[in-house]
């Protein structure tokens, strides 16, 4: 049946052949194995041409309208003063961001914010890579312990917010249970309660939720680098920690840059875990981003502030996303070490 | 110099010969040690839901004494639970069925077409790697609700994460595409199989795997989905993430009540993931290699 139909469309369409070959350039000379067919060359690039179109076109839709659409409304958005209802009318310029930017809450959410992009990189970079050598060698339970410790990953942040929640709760939690037997006495407003403490209780759980992550990333680095550079390096008499430190953990590079800008990009973003186990509070003390915007958005109706604060967002990602790449992954990309990189893996 | 080498081959080769067999006492002390503080929160949870609040209340830390089943069968014999269950599921199926077939699609002629715009059409996927749903959640919000009229149903939280999690899913399914080989094109060719043709009949049955790391991928991402379906749906509509938070913060008394409950709801996940594991973890360090 496919066969039929390439036939008529190959022929039919002889006129057209040559508006088909003004525009598109012709990629079809590229594949030396259609040669024979020359002669249907030009139709059958129109041809291909359709079926591009006709194959990207629903994916290209989908994010014009749901990602595209909504980013140019939030910069529109941004410069009116506007509550949700009635027309785009009262245009108010940059007093939005003046507004957000000038905001205290706002500044400490971005300041929340980076602490936690620091606070995870620096708490897990280390305890995932100590588990993932850990768990790296050939254990009989080494797959067990492998799909326990990617648990926490799986579950949602609201499942894992509202059960450490409980485990939180002053006094009757516990964590303070566990602690009282211990002489040790967990602070009255307890320890999501208390301002100073609120936002490391939530990095403590977040790092519960995502060191999973990183061990399963960084055990598959450490599956790609060859055996023979552990031998060669114990027949030189290297001990076991300068096998890790000059070959296993520069070898990991990439690995560890790649999940390092994961990790970043998702600290970012974080809205579930606080609005579950603080909504934010206390005295704003664990404010993100996220966290400000969504609530000026909806509690407030404040859609111009909540739109100025989410383009000050992206942008913040977008800095922070072109220096890591510039700064961080620059190496990478470089094609030599890379590239053999990526014929080992496949 | 020489002693001190010798010295330390034989030690490496014991280390070595422990490590494969079954590993000395120290690194099963420190995997026990990780196993509990991973598994120990979710397994109070599980137990908390067989006890009493008395129980919980008067020994935090202790075992189900007796253990009592009316926390799990309250939760399973409450409508609203399994309201949500099929939100949840409704949503998710829609989600992957959307991000599955329509990421294939893409990602054939961005993987197996030469044409100009192929590398700015899939720089426009990997672009949309960097908007997150955060950013543009308030016009979201007032775009679905309002102008497509979609609140508070399950495309109008399906398509949006769908539009989201596509420039993953084409990110990671170009690269599987790309290495079938090219012999398999030119015998289909030659046996006078359109490129249409070879799509369905070939490259479809071979891709296989990788939609289903990419579906995977798609299901867990909306099943857990929070923020999304916060704003857009309410009361009968709710997903289990909405109803496990606002039970939560409705029962707050009944502690055990909220155990239960969450158990019972990250069941379907846990199921999910042990059954796709696989998957979910070569999709995500395929992600990250990129």
């Amino acid at each position: 049946m496919t066969e039929g139909v390439k036939v008529v469309s190959a022929t039919v369409p002889a006129r057209q052949s040559t508006a088909a070959e003004a525009r598109p350039r012709n990629t079809a000379a590229e594949r030396g194995s259609r040669s024979p067919k020359r002669k249907l060359r030009a139709p059958a690039d129109k041809r291909k041409n359709l079926e591009i179109l006709f194959f990207v076109t629903p994916a290209l839709l989908l994010i014009a309208m749901f990602m595209l659409v909504p980013i140019i409304q939030a910069v529109r958005f941004s410069v009116y003063n506007w509550k949700g209802f009635g027309p785009l009318v009262d245009f108010v310029g940059l007093q939005n961001y003046v507004r957000v930017l000038q905001n205290e809450v706002f500044t400490d959410a971005l300041v929340h914010n980076l602490v936690i992009i620091a606070g995870s990189i620096i708490i897990q970079l280390p305890l995932g890579l100590a588990i993932a050598l850990l768990l790296n060698r050939k254990m009989k339970i080494q797959g067990l312990l492998r799909t326990i410790i990617f648990v926490p990953y799986v579950l949602s942040e609201v499942i894992a917010g509202v059960v450490w929640f409980q485990l939180l709760q002053p006094q009757y939690g516990l964590i303070d249970t566990v602690l009282a037997k211990l002489g040790i006495q967990g602070p009255a407003q307890g320890w999501l309660g208390t301002p100073d403490l609120a936002l490391w209780t939530v990095l403590i759980v977040l790092t519960w939720k995502y060191l999973g992550l990183a061990v399963i990333l960084f055990l598959a680095g450490l599956q790609g680098v060859p055996d023979e550079l552990y031998e060669a390096a114990q027949i030189d008499g290297a001990s076991w920690w300068q096998i890790q430190r000059k070959i296993t953990i520069p070898l990991l590079g990439p690995t560890l840059r790649t999940w390092g800008f994961l990790s970043m990009v998702g600290s970012l973003q974080l809205f579930d875990m606080v609005w579950i186990l603080t909504g934010g509070g206390p005295a704003n003390s664990t404010t993100t981003m996220a966290t400000f915007l969504v609530s000026e958005g909806t509690k407030r109706q404040n859609f111009g502030v909540a739109s100025a604060a989410s383009v000050i967002l992206f942008i913040v990602a977008l800095i922070l996303a072109v220096s890591y790449q510039q700064f961080i992954l620059k190496r990478d990309t470089q094609p030599d070490t890379s590239r053999k990189r990526k014929k080992v893996r496949r | 110099m020489s002693t001190a080498t010798t010295s330390i081959k034989p030690a490496m080769k014991t280390k070595k010969s422990q490590g494969k067999y079954g590993g000395n006492v120290l690194v099963y002390a420190l995997s026990l040690a990780v196993v509990a503080l991973t598994l120990g929160p979710v397994l109070y949870g599980v137990l908390g839901g067989f006890r009493t609040n008395a129980q919980l209340a008067q020994a935090p830390a202790a075992l189900p004494e007796p253990w009592v089943l009316s926390n799990y069968t309250g939760v399973l014999n409450n409508p609203e639970f399994w309201r949500y269950a099929l939100n949840s599921t409704m949503i998710a199926v829609l989600t992957t069925v959307i991000v599955v077939v329509f990421g294939i699609m893409a990602a054939y002629p961005l993987a197996r077409y030469q044409f100009r715009l192929r590398e700015p059409i899939f720089m426009v996927f990997v672009l949309g790697l960097l908007f997150p749903a955060t950013v543009a959640i308030v016009p979201l919000f007032i775009l679905i609700s309002r102008d497509l009229n979609l609140g508070n149903t399950w495309w109008g939280v399906a398509l949006p994460q769908a539009a989201f999690a596509l420039p993953m899913t084409i990110v990671i399914l170009r690269p599987f595409l790309i290495a079938l080989p090219q012999e398999l094109e030119e015998a289909a060719q030659l046996d006078g199989t359109s490129r249409i043709g070879f799509f369905w009949r070939i490259l479809l049955p071979l891709s296989g795997p990788g939609m289903v790391t990419v579906g995977v991928l798609a299901f867990v991402g909306s099943w857990n989905a929070y923020l999304l379906p916060l704003l857009l749906l309410q009361g009968e509509m709710r997903t289990l993430p909405l109803g496990v938070a606002d039970f939560s913060t409705e029962h707050s008394a009944d502690t055990a009540g909220v155990f239960a409950f969450t158990t019972l709801a990250m069941i379907p996940a846990l199921i999910f993931f042990l059954a796709m594991q696989r998957r979910i973890v070569s999709g995500l360090q395929g992600a990250v290699k990129g």
